[in-house]
């Protein structure tokens, strides 16, 4: 088992025919993903990436592919019609890795998805299931099957800890990065409740950052829900309040989002916190 | 982005608000001139992105011309909390019966906008907000509906307004939600909202904060901001398209991911150093951003040591490297660089650094000792002409 991605994944590529679009594609199919199809409207009839057909709408892809899961590469300003037509065309997960789309644009995308679509990120790496699927923009070598659980708020940091893991011979059942943004499809609590119920899943690693309290209402999560155990880290103890720190969710504001108030909820809850990424795969180890 | 408070009540007012009709002065001779325009007293207002300019005296009333002129010159060139106020607005004074708050923000645990009024405005709805929580109210929008006239004046009677002042506060908190979606706000604040001794209301102040991810699509916005919110290299970093932030520290960091770039300074903290930066290089770290990226971080003069944290992940390291290298050519070399290179030919990359006689670093842990041990000898040693033996010691 693992969650969200897997051999059943029959995926669509909104954007394939764009720079990024085209490279993480042909990447995906590389690494053995299930892509099916390509999504550029006015491109509809051609082939991508060799043979990927395109298609003008998802509804057509859907149709004729059989897609069920989308990812997204369309440039910002695009990205909430992406994801909303997606949605109209009864894709069950979407997952967007557009960064910078603006905030009330994913006001109303959300409010609309609302028990119609799952969606990770936006402004996320995406997900990936080892030697399974790959939806995301993540280096898949890295990664190995095994028994930990990560989600993340972050991209490269979380390879940081995958690297790790796989270093030491410790796999991964799913990872996944639930973006950076202030307003994102998934949550931790979304994530952590499927991990729990994964029996492939022993163990469940979590990536923070400060800005917001979905970390907070993670680690209430984790004290009333949880059986697995839950190693955490959150990035950003040395940020100054005020500041946005690259990712647009990452800000302190009016004292609330701090580092410290996550990792006091956290220990709180009985997750083990680290200083460091570099302490991550020897915390785990110690309960493999 | 941050609007001053002459641009958000302009802004306001286009949304058919009920704003001052004041004017902005950039000498203390158009202050004067403007309050003779206005003829009857007026307030003078400091212009800084920061909040607290009353405290700071930074708000004067001035009952005629003259004295206009004389507090413009005392407020002008005024620091308030690091920021040099450069212009002032002039309003007419109003004639206050009560002050109101009344402000939206992108709530974002609940992913909607949520509208808030309070009787007790004119002070900082923080402040409000830790002492008397129950006096704030708050509504949130259906973002497929938008706010309501009920919802307006269900926010007018609990914050206990007579009936007859009930339909001019729905009409502008409807205006102000008009108004914070049109300009893809993320913050719109009228405090004071105040009740004049006629029963009118007017929006005596606003604030308002422009989400940067929707500039793209409100030039007139993008043309308002203004310098004093960022440094000289947070604005060059802005337009290199790079995540910068100035700490106080001394390490410079470069990193590629801005949770990685957070957990670089963590680390480097952690191994008893501090941070001179926050850096988000982007994906791929090209050399002309590199470049760029390192122009920045040497410009300021307290960086004693430089760490380069790149996760190669897809793009490879030896790629990486040379595009560091090629970034280098011609850089002041003024203090020590550790890089810490993984991914994909990591080896063939850090082995082309070595060669250019860089520090390299495995993991984390080792490129944040390395930096900080470095940055110290630097510290130690004073001067940049001592750092040559550290930068040739692979």
């Amino acid at each position: 088992m693992s969650i969200l991605v897997n051999n059943e994944t029959r995926l669509a590529v909104q954007g394939i025919t764009g720079r990024e679009g085209a490279f993480h594609a042909e990447q995906m199919i590389a690494y053995g993903t299930k892509v099916v199809a390509g999504v550029t409207p006015g491109k509809g009839g051609g082939w991508a990436v060799g043979h990927v057909p395109i298609f003008d709408t998802v509804r057509e892809a859907v149709e004729a592919t059989g897609a069920n899961t989308s990812i997204i590469y369309v440039p910002a300003p695009f990205a909430a019609d992406a994801m909303l037509e997606a949605t109209d065309a009864n894709i069950a997960l979407i997952v967007c890795i557009t960064e910078g789309i603006p905030t009330l644009d994913m006001v109303r995308v959300r409010a609309y998805l609302d028990g119609k679509a799952r969606l990770i990120g936006p402004n996320c790496p995406g997900a990936i299931t080892p030697s399974e699927a790959k939806v995301g923009i993540m280096p898949g070598h890295i990664h190995t099957r095994g028994p930990v659980g990560i989600v993340s708020r972050s991209g490269t940091l979380t390879y940081e800890v995958v690297h790790a893991l796989s270093m030491r011979g410790i796999g991964q059942s799913t990872a996944v990065g639930i973006g950076g943004d202030p307003i994102i499809g998934t949550t931790f609590v979304d994530v952590l409740e499927m991990f729990e119920n994964d029996p492939e899943t022993q163990q469940v690693v979590m990536i923070g950052e400060i800005g917001g309290t979905d970390e907070e209402k993670a680690a209430e999560f984790i004290a009333s829900q949880m059986t697995k155990p839950v190693t955490a880290f959150i990035a950003g103890q040395t940020a100054p309040p005020g500041k946005r720190m690259g990712h647009a969710g990452a800000i302190i504001s009016g004292g609330k989002g701090t580092a410290a108030d996550k990792i006091a909820a956290l220990e709180n809850a009985g997750v083990r916190v680290a200083h460091h990424p570099g302490e991550i795969a020897e915390m785990v180890a110690e309960l493999a | 982005m941050k609007l001053q408070e002459y641009q958000s009540k302009r802004i306001f007012g286009q949304y058919g608000m009920p704003v001052p009709q004041g004017d902005v002065a950039t000498t203390p001779a158009e202050a004067r001139a403007l309050a003779e325009r206005m003829g009857a007293p007026v307030v003078v207002k400091a212009q800084v992105l920061v909040g607290g300019r009353g405290k700071a005296g930074g708000i004067k009333l001035a009952k005629t011309p003259d004295e206009a002129e004389e507090v413009a010159g005392r407020i002008l060139g005024m620091n308030i909390k690091d920021l040099t106020v450069k212009k002032v607005l002039v309003d007419p004074a109003a004639d206050i019966a009560k002050e109101l708050y009344l402000g939206m923000v992108i709530d974002r645990s609940r992913g909607q906008v949520v509208v808030m009024a309070s009787s007790e405005g004119g002070v900082e709805i923080e402040e409000v907000a830790a002492s008397s929580p129950e006096k704030i109210i708050q509504v949130a929008v259906d973002p497929c509906l938008g706010l309501k006239e009920y919802q307006g004046r269900e926010l007018a009677m609990s914050i206990g307004l007579p009936r007859e002042q009930v339909p001019a506060f729905t009409k502008i908190a409807l205006a102000l939600y008009d108004c914070f979606v049109s300009s893809d706000a993320s913050l719109a604040e009228i405090n004071p909202l105040a009740v004049l001794r006629n029963g009118s209301l007017k929006a005596l102040d606003g604030k308002m904060l422009i989400d940067d991810n929707a500039l793209f699509r409100h030039p007139e916005l993008a043309a308002m901001r203004d310098d004093e919110e960022e440094t000289a290299e947070e604005r060059e970093a802005r337009e290199h398209g790079l995540s910068y932030v100035q700490l106080d520290g001394q390490i410079g960091c470069m990193v590629n991911g801005a949770g990685l770039a957070m957990a670089t300074m963590d680390i480097i903290k952690f191994y008893g150093g501090a941070p001179a930066n926050f850096l988000d290089v982007g994906g791929g770290a090209k050399a002309d951003k590199v470049a760029a990226a390192l122009r920045i971080i040497l410009s300021d003069s307290n960086v004693k040591a430089v760490l380069f944290n790149i996760f190669g992940g897809i793009t490879r390291c030896d790629e990486v490297a040379r595009g560091i290298l090629q970034a280098l050519e011609g850089m002041p070399k003024r203090v020590p660089m550790v890089v810490r290179l993984v991914g994909t030919n990591d080896v063939e990359g850090q082995a082309i650094l070595r060669e250019a006689n860089m520090l390299t670093a495995t993991t984390l842990a080792d490129g944040a000792q390395k930096v900080v041990a470095a940055a110290k000898a630097l510290a130690r040693d004073g001067d940049a002409e001592g750092v040559g033996h550290l930068r040739s010691k692979p």
